[in-house]
């Protein structure tokens, strides 16, 4: 077996036994990245010295018997949207192109407290938003399975990787689906932990009420550590959840006795593609064989999901990127071209005798947000910035952000009465397989759409997991989506490793 | 001010909390540091930095609740109020909005003077809120440049709202100055307006009488800007007749115009229209996604309203009452803070006469202070080495008149007022010496004997002036009495 091949676990222990060195495993991912990521575009910034560095390091301590942390030399990637202490975190987006954080997010710290090597930073969709990673301002990235399809978004990139064996392990982010939808298309493992589950300090927010950071990674037994190794109370996050944090990684391989499965009805109706609910139904005989009981469950607010999250969303995102002003973070236009042509204006309405139309004119420091923004922020960004803007205006406020409050509780309200009947709900984890690129880019509702089975473990902050369950005829992945009540991940996990004994969906990899 | 109107007046004062660190971050909020090292990821609002809770800002909000009489919800939480402005680095400010952390209760205020009748004045809510930065303006030379210090940034506030109870600029003044004095004494904030710990807004328009039953109401002002509560009395009292003057001009009532934002030239002593913030009727409020909302207990607050300190209000009662100084005193007392009224309450117990150590502390003492520029805790003269003087003074020992040049010793020495009245050659005279100089001083005054007996009181002013050439240590009072009692019988 190639070293690229190997899961977390399987290099963890071949280092411990010392037939491996952490130099060794970082080179093989490097040269793998050097090798492949031309076609694919997952990472925009690799970190070869620092990586190599860092696995130098752990190589000596564990030498000196010294003591190490949980993923003392694995690679890990990381989505460019946390901050990193000296790197330069970009979100995608060309407002922080040249952003360099002064400190570094908590999941860093605990990542370089586990002694995981950070190998590089990957794609996204800007600021996160988006179903397809084609978004980024900074580059493109393409599906490992069909280069001319998607990645899935927003953490394309994270998944990309994962897909394409560069790295075992890889940070995603989840606002609304953006970890598990392209999971689900890369045909690789995703977790959105309950929200507070991971500590959110340092991650630039779109969305703080809903953004989660969740592991990625090939197999639920990786998954369970790499959660194990991020998660736990942090005080600098006022949201974080004052749990303790289970041992994920021990628990994982035992079965689930008595597994009831919930079915939900609205999740197999119109706009389900066949091919990808033959794939769910036969993992849902899996589990049946296994011994679970499938039981029919309603969620008769889940259809209002989307147009909940697309007010909660844009609003929040509105009031957290208004801090991209040009005046203290991120890109600022050329401050003497503005002001010529501001100067120019002025002069054509005064010839123009354009009262008016000079006393409406920007000042200096409203011309330079306007333009500073205008310039910074791509279209996806402007147009939910535009969105929220206006659904917190005063007027609409009730209308909107109110109602969709209300809506989100009632959400809630459904899976709590769900998940007295059943342990986990089980569906598609996206309606479809990965698109070919381009195809929605014009028509924002039906990239929306892509979050439909997603959003809603967001809007009620329990986890929810994509593990592949299955191939389309024309080859492509199939996600299988399992939502679990609040603080349960160790359930997802555990479902998530029978599936997997019982079948190697999980082991395909796309030829590159 | 006029008949034809009546003169609302509301306002909003912001004060500084005294806390160690701001309200989000861990930073300092000491005044005066070199511009932007007071700062951090937080409070600069940097791309994935989260606030977290002070607190301790939160009990000296809950101090200051229980004080103004402010009920205290069970349940409160923070709000952003987004807007633009070079001083605001996250774009939006942490306030609270529709569910503050106290409402509804009232401060009683009164004047000394009796210029107007003692009044409650209602307080629509307490809340908390962050500081924005400071934008310093280099206009120099032709320059627009501005430069952002953001060490405020962050620093926690607690705006206090009253209601429109106020009807004159001095009533303004009292509830300012009452308001100042229940926060300092409570330790909630140091209230120095040069530094800013406490800015105040005020809303004012006139109800203009007239014969039809319906009110007329002139546009409410909102003046901003006064660093002083001088000139907050002098900035409404200028506002008033504008706004008179305006009206009867132009006829605008509040049904024609918006509210209106003006500045105070202290300069000129005129107010200014202000340019806004911007549109500023839509901050789109929304609770604040990154903090958790805030429980408080009846328990808590019980506890916090048990450790109040007595209140400016009470101690004046007790200081009337108890120790039976007029209750001119005990304001003038009062005002000059906790410190001030001890050492009284002290002075008063060791020399168990409250009026003359209210009279020496109200004069003597803030009259030094003054000349000095002393804060209360510097005064030199500890309140036992006082309380000696005023019984020398008591015992006779020694004349008020010289009293005060040993006081003034005893500014600048360690020693006693003993000590120093031995130095100075004072002493008591025996009673038989001053019956003896009476005597003699009236034999060689026949013109003045014969005054005395028609009644000329004053002539013996002239006797003290020759006794005490003879003898600076009589006191004048006992000389007098005796001259007095000498002449009845001659
Ligand atoms: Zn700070």
């Amino acid at each position: 077996m190639a070293l690229y091949e190997a899961s977390a676990t399987q290099l963890l222990s071949q280092l411990e036994s010392g037939e491996l060195t952490s130099v060794e495993v970082t080179q093989a991912c490097l040269d793998r990245i050097r090798e492949h990521d031309g076609s694919v575009g997952a990472f925009l910034k690799v970190m070869d010295e620092k990586a190599l560095a860092k696995a130098a390091e752990v190589d000596r301590k564990r030498k000196a018997g010294e003591e190490l942390g949980v993923l003392a030399g694995v690679p890990v990637a990381v989505k460019d949207l946390l901050c990193t202490e000296g790197e330069v975190t970009t979100c995608a987006s060309k407002m922080l192109e040249n952003f360099v954080p002064p400190y570094s997010s908590t999941v860093i710290k605990k990542l370089e407290a586990a002694d995981a090597v950070i190998i590089g930073k990957t794609n996204m969709d800007e600021f996160a938003m988006g179903g397809s990673t084609e978004n980024s301002a900074l580059g493109k990235t393409r599906n490992p399975w069909n280069t001319d399809l998607v990645p899935g978004g927003s953490s394309g990139g994270a998944a990309a990787c994962l897909a394409a064996q560069m790295v075992p392990l890889s940070i995603g982010t989840d606002t609304g689906g953006s970890i598990r939808q392209p999971a689900s298309f890369c045909g690789v493992v995703g977790l959105k932990p309950t929200y507070g589950r991971v500590s959110r300090f340092g991650l630039i927010a779109f969305t703080s009420s809903l953004d989660q950071i969740g592991p990625m990674a090939r197999t639920a037994e990786d998954t369970a550590l790499f959660l194990e190794a991020i998660s736990g109370h942090d005080p600098q996050d006022s949201t974080s959840a004052a749990v303790a944090c289970p041992l994920f990684s021990k628990s994982v391989d035992q079965p689930l006795e008595g597994l009831r499965i919930g079915l939900v009805k609205e999740h197999f109706g119109e706009g389900l593609d066949g091919e990808v609910e033959k794939a769910v139904r036969e993992a849902v005989a899996v589990y049946e064989k296994l011994g679970a009981k499938v039981v029919d469950i309603s969620l008769p607010h889940n259809k209002y999901g989307i147009a909940t999250y697309y007010i909660i969303a844009p609003s929040e995102a509105s009031s957290n990127l208004a801090r991209f002003d040009g005046a203290h973070y991120g890109h600022r236009c050329d401050e003497a071209t503005m002001l010529e042509e501001l100067q120019k204006e002025a002069e054509a309405l005064e010839a123009a005798n354009d009262k008016e139309g000079l006393r409406k004119m920007d000042t200096p420091l409203i011309r330079m947000y306007r333009q500073s923004r205008a310039e910074g922020f791509g279209p996806e960004v402007k147009r939910r910035i535009m969105l929220g803007t206006y659904t917190l205006s005063a007027g609409y406020y009730d209308a909107f952000y109110l109602k969709a409050l209300k809506v989100r509780r009632l959400i809630r309200e459904d899976y709590d009465k769900a998940f007295k009947a059943v342990d986990l709900i089980v569906g598609p984890t996206a309606p479809n397989p990965a698109f070919a690129a381009g195809s929605k880019t014009n028509d924002p509702l039906a990239m929306y759409l892509e979050d439909l089975y997603t959003v809603t473990a967001n809007l009620a902050g329990i986890p929810a997991m994509s593990i592949p369950c299955g191939m389309t005829s024309g080859g492509l992945p199939v996600g299988l989506h399992m939502q679990a009540p609040a603080l349960e991940e160790d359930r997802l996990l555990r479902a998530a490793y029978m599936f997997q004994k019982e079948t190697d969906w999980h082991a395909k990899t796309p030829s590159l | 001010m006029s008949d034809d109107y009546e003169i609302i007046i509301g306002l909003e004062v912001h004060v500084q909390l005294a806390t160690e660190t701001k309200l989000f971050c861990r930073c300092s909020t000491k005044f005066g540091a070199s511009p932007n090292t007071q700062t951090c990821p937080v409070c600069l609002g940097m791309p994935g930095s989260l606030p977290v809770m002070n607190r301790d800002a939160f009990q000296l909000g809950l101090k200051t609740a229980c004080a103004l009489n402010l009920n205290v919800p069970r349940f409160t939480k923070w709000d952003r109020k987004n807007y633009y402005y070079p001083d605001l680095p996250k774009g939006y400010q942490i306030s609270q909005f529709d569910l503050p952390m106290s409402e509804d209760g009232y401060l009683w205020i009164s004047d000394p003077k009796e210029q107007f009748e003692a009044k409650k004045v209602g307080i629509i809510r307490a809340h908390l809120e962050e500081d924005a930065g400071k934008s310093m303006h280099d206009e120099a030379a032709g320059k627009a440049d501005t430069r952002i210090d953001l060490n405020r940034t962050g620093t926690p506030l607690l705006e206090i709202v009253s209601e429109p109870d106020m009807r004159s600029p001095l009533e303004a003044k009292a509830y300012l100055n009452e308001l100042k004095l229940i926060l300092t004494y409570l330790g909630v904030s140091d209230c120095n307006m040069q530094e800013g710990s406490l800015r105040v807004d005020a809303n004012v328009n006139l109800h203009i009488k007239s014969d039809d039953p319906h009110k007329i109401a002139t546009p409410i002002v909102e003046i901003k800007n006064m660093n002083s509560f001088r000139a907050v009395e002098r900035a409404l009292a200028y506002e008033v007749t504008r706004q008179y003057e305006v009206w009867k001009e132009t006829g605008k009532t509040i049904k024609d115009a918006a509210k209106t934002t003006r500045g105070w030239d202290d300069q000129a002593q005129v107010t200014r229209p202000q340019r806004e913030k911007e549109d500023s009727s839509d901050y789109r409020y929304f609770p604040d996604p990154d903090l958790a909302p805030v429980i408080t207990t009846e328990e808590e607050v019980e506890a916090v309203q048990q450790s109040l300190c007595e209140l400016p209000m009470a101690i004046r009662e007790r200081l009337h009452d108890g120790f039976g100084i007029p209750s001119y005193d005990a304001d003038v007392i009062v005002n000059q803070g906790i410190v001030a009224v001890k050492y009284f309450e002290e002075l008063a117990l060791k020399t168990g006469d409250a009026k003359m150590s209210s009279n020496w502390v109200q004069q003597d003492v803030l009259r030094v202070l003054k000349e000095r520029d002393l804060e209360f805790e510097q005064f030199p003269i500890s309140v036992e080495r006082l309380a000696g003087l005023l019984k020398a003074i008591m015992n006779k020992e020694i004349d008020t008149t010289r009293a005060k040049d040993v006081f003034t010793q005893m500014l600048d020495s360690d020693k006693d007022a003993s000590a120093i009245m031995k130095e100075m050659g004072i002493e008591k005279v025996d009673d038989s010496e001053i019956d003896d100089l009476a005597k003699e001083i009236l034999e060689a005054n026949p013109k003045a004997v014969e005054d005395l007996k028609n009644g000329v009181q004053k002539a013996v002013g002239a006797l003290i002036g020759q006794a005490k050439k003879k003898n600076p240590n009589i006191d004048p009072g006992t000389f007098r009495a005796k001259c007095l009692e000498l002449v009845k019988h001659m």
